[in-house]
């Protein structure tokens, strides 16, 4: 394999792996925020040990998280350095500022919260908390500016070789990168809420600290259903600016191959790259596509075939991953919509308590189609319009890139199983495990 | 001209206080197996650095963020070059952060074991490696003219190279014992002094002996001889390392942990003021050096980043300092007893 292939391998490895955390903290940490908040409001001693139960879990999760984004950074460099070259102007200042005023906040007033329980009043030591969670978020607007640059590249001019930012309000205040936000930000929470929700189920289907996981499981519930139906809105605004901005994403999206109006939204498909049509078309709803792109069922909409073969993502990923995303977020609509209804006897509804058990991995699996759809979708381009993948790549020996390829994957999978491992038996163990008796 | 100069020495100066802070998390758990007589010693000397190491390691996603933004043609150009160093580097420091968390998680021996010896290596390599890609950047590095790296992994451990990254070692391990010798109590805290206090030998020798080779090796000098002001630098160095022994001495640990800081911050700048104004030397051509002038950013970029360093890192260091007073009592039986300590 070449270098390009390894490299972009690599990246797909370690930003996958550590978008498996970042989502629950996120999402996790606000409401680990509420619980100790609660606490001190109420002083309800069951609000404390949830602050501490699922505390527990996010700070497994977040030690992850931190240092697998560590390595993301540098990443930029080692094995990106033509795209590093050409584009720090504007998103290495996106990264510095996220270092400088989030990830600094999060990562010191962590170790307060660990440490600081006997330290604080407990006004204070929730305040911590909403640092951590606050910060957490700030780092993922940063993150998400910057991401939404490549996607949408605005504010620059090209000079000696590289873009230079011109206007900082155009970069900062780029709406791809704040409806990226709006999207990844309440799909977190999704996945903390099912993870919180799976975990009580286990518990509740067993019977045991009844109390504290019916409570722990309606906070799950109406965060879950309250963050799908927010996630699925703002997909549809998301996907109207990606038929603007990215029509060959949108169009390999829902394999749309020839140009027309009332272009149609297949329920499945298959597509055939090489003879630019599809296998298999079941289910065509006439004119959606139309209505979806420009809110209009007449409006045109480019096919593939208007973009040249090189300039085309892989077309089979990029439309199931959308699919797979799409179907993921309409389960979590119906299935906590369900739970609404069955919220005050969630005990004697062994058969839904058994679902949502096994849910937990599905917002994981649609938070990471998301980021394949978001990032597969925009190949060939590095910076879509601007850079191609293949020009972004470090002039390194491919020996070196295998080699640190192969090490990433025994290292992030070990640290992975024993992540997981702690995890699960924390969780089986329930609220003694921390301490205070419920 | 005058914001890229601005920006070398902010950028020299967020790697300073890295190694100032992290500095004695590196050197904490280089000496955790030697130090440590049992488990609880373990969880004491790890406990010391637990509140702090993670907001300490910031410094070094700073400090490689502003190179990215300021000095992006370096970012590029330096960290493709260190591939391998740094992806060593960068393992290290994840085994380590997880270590961190994971190994108080079970009381089984073996899981302990395992977390520890990555808490070890994971403090080990990058204290050795970050002086032998410093002390390799202040030598000159093979790179053409297109920032194409002529070498491998092997070219940097050179007797120069490997002299800094012993200096470093040595550094960092004094800060850490200095550091346990405020932290601790007792048995711990005896063999934390009497390690410091015989280890300075070894690491004023050492530094010395660097900044002898610095002169056959490196062009570093040449900016001192041209402003012979510029040497009170050294000797500021070289009085701060006197200081260690003599607050040493006088058991005014807290003074001597400050001396040492002090003098880890000062052997970078003497670097960085010799480096001046490259920033990545070659050692092919002197005409393919990066430079401050040639590898930085748009000037509109440097003062948008001018302006978010000086707004945050003011308050970044007020929350931090404050972080260190809460906890900066010794670490106790007590709070060991405590759910959340490591």
């Amino acid at each position: 394999m070449d270098v390009v292939m390894l490299s972009r391998l690599q990246f797909a490895a370690a930003t996958m792996f550590h978008y498996l955390f970042v989502p629950l903290t996120l999402g996790l940490s606000v409401l680990v925020a509420c619980m100790e908040t609660q606490y001190v409001r109420t002083g309800d001693e069951t609000y404390l040990s949830m602050t501490r139960f699922w505390g527990k879990i996010f700070l497994i999760n977040f030690a992850l998280g931190v240092v697998t984004g560590i390595t993301l950074e540098f990443q930029f460099g080692t094995n990106w350095s033509g795209y590093s070259a050409y584009v720090g102007d504007i998103f290495g200042s996106l990264l510095a500022i996220e270092a400088t005023a989030a990830f600094f906040l999060e990562s010191t007033f962590i170790g307060v919260w660990i440490f600081g329980w006997d330290k604080l009043s407990k006004k204070a030591h929730a305040a911590c908390m909403w640092l951590v969670a606050g910060a957490s978020n700030l780092s993922a607007v940063w993150i998400l500016i910057a991401n939404g640059w490549m996607q949408h590249p605005v504010g620059f001019d090209l000079r000696g070789g590289r873009a230079e930012m011109v206007s900082f309000s155009d970069v900062v205040f780029n709406p791809f990168g704040w409806l990226q936000f709006f999207h990844v930000l309440p799909a977190a929470f999704v996945l903390a809420a099912f993870l919180i929700m799976g975990i009580s189920a286990w518990h509740l289907l067993k019977k045991q600290h009844v109390d504290f996981f019916t409570r722990s499981f309606k906070i799950g519930l109406v965060t879950g259903l309250a963050a799908s139906l927010v996630v699925a809105a703002e997909g549809d605004f998301h996907a109207a600016h990606v038929a603007k901005v990215q029509p060959a994403k949108l169009a390999a999206m829902e394999t749309h191959w020839d140009t027309k109006t009332n272009a149609p939204v297949y329920l499945f498909s298959v597509p055939d790259e090489e003879n630019e049509k599809n296998l298999i078309e079941i289910g065509e709803l006439p004119g959606l596509l139309s209505f979806l792109a420009f809110k209009d069922v007449n409006a045109e909409v480019r096919g593939l075939k208007e973009f040249p073969r090189d300039e085309r993502p892989p077309v089979l990923l990029t439309s199931l991953a959308f699919k797979g995303m799409v179907g993921l977020g309409t389960f979590f609509i119906l299935i906590t919509v369900a739970g609404w209804f069955l919220r005050n006897r969630l005990v004697e509804s062994p058969v839904y308590l058994r679902i949502m058990l096994f849910a937990i991995p599905l917002p994981y699996i649609a938070n990471q189609l998301g980021w394949l759809l978001t990032e597969v979708g925009r190949q060939p381009w590095i910076v879509q319009g601007l850079m191609k993948t293949t020009d972004g790549v470090s002039p390194v020996d491919p020996t070196q890139v295998m080699i640190s390829l192969i090490a990433f994957i025994l290292v992030y999978g070990t640290l992975g199983a024993a992540g997981f491992y702690l995890v699960a038996n924390h969780a089986k163990k329930g609220p003694e495990a921390v301490g205070t008796e419920v | 001209m005058a914001l890229q100069i601005t920006w070398f020495f902010i950028w020299g100066l967020l790697w300073a206080v890295f190694f100032m802070t992290d500095g004695f998390d590196f050197g904490i758990g280089s000496l955790l197996p030697f130090m440590a007589r049992n488990d609880r010693e373990k969880r004491i000397m790890i406990n010391a650095m637990g509140p702090f190491w993670d907001g300490n390691e910031v410094w070094l996603v700073a400090a490689g963020g502003v190179t990215f933004a300021a000095f992006p043609l370096l970012y590029a150009t330096m960290f493709s070059s260190l591939y391998s160093a740094l992806m060593l580097i960068l393992f290290a420091l994840i085994l380590r952060g997880v270590a961190m968390e994971f190994r108080g998680q079970s009381e089984n021996p073996v899981w302990r074991q395992v977390w520890d010896l990555c808490i070890f290596g994971g403090s080990l390599v990058p204290a050795i490696l970050f002086g032998v890609a410093f002390a390799n950047i202040f030598r000159g590095v093979p790179i053409d003219q297109n920032g194409v790296y002529h070498g491998t992994l092997f070219t940097l451990l050179n007797g120069y190279g490997l002299l800094g990254g012993a200096l470093f070692l040595l550094m960092f391990l004094e800060h850490g014992a200095l550091w346990l010798a405020i932290k601790t109590e007792g048995d711990l805290h005896d063999r934390a002094v009497r390690f410091a206090g015989g280890l300075w030998w070894i690491l004023v020798a050492v530094a010395l002996l660097f900044l002898i080779c610095t002169k056959f090796e490196t062009r570093l000098y040449d900016n001192y001889y041209a402003n012979p002001i510029l040497f009170l630098l050294v000797i500021v160095n070289l009085a701060a390392f006197i200081q260690i022994k003599l607050f040493l001495i006088r058991k005014a640990y807290f003074t001597a942990w400050f001396s040492s800081a002090l003098a880890i911050v000062c052997c970078t700048f003497f670097g960085i003021i010799g480096l001046f104004p490259s920033v990545f030397p070659s050692s092919i051509d002197a005409a393919y050096s990066l430079t401050a002038f040639n590898s930085s950013s748009s000037p509109l970029t440097l003062k948008i980043m001018l302006i978010v360093v000086a707004t945050f890192v003011p308050i970044v260091l007020a929350y931090q300092i404050w972080a260190y007073h809460l906890f900066s009592g010794k670490v106790t039986e007590e709070d060991l007893a405590s759910e959340d300590a490591y």
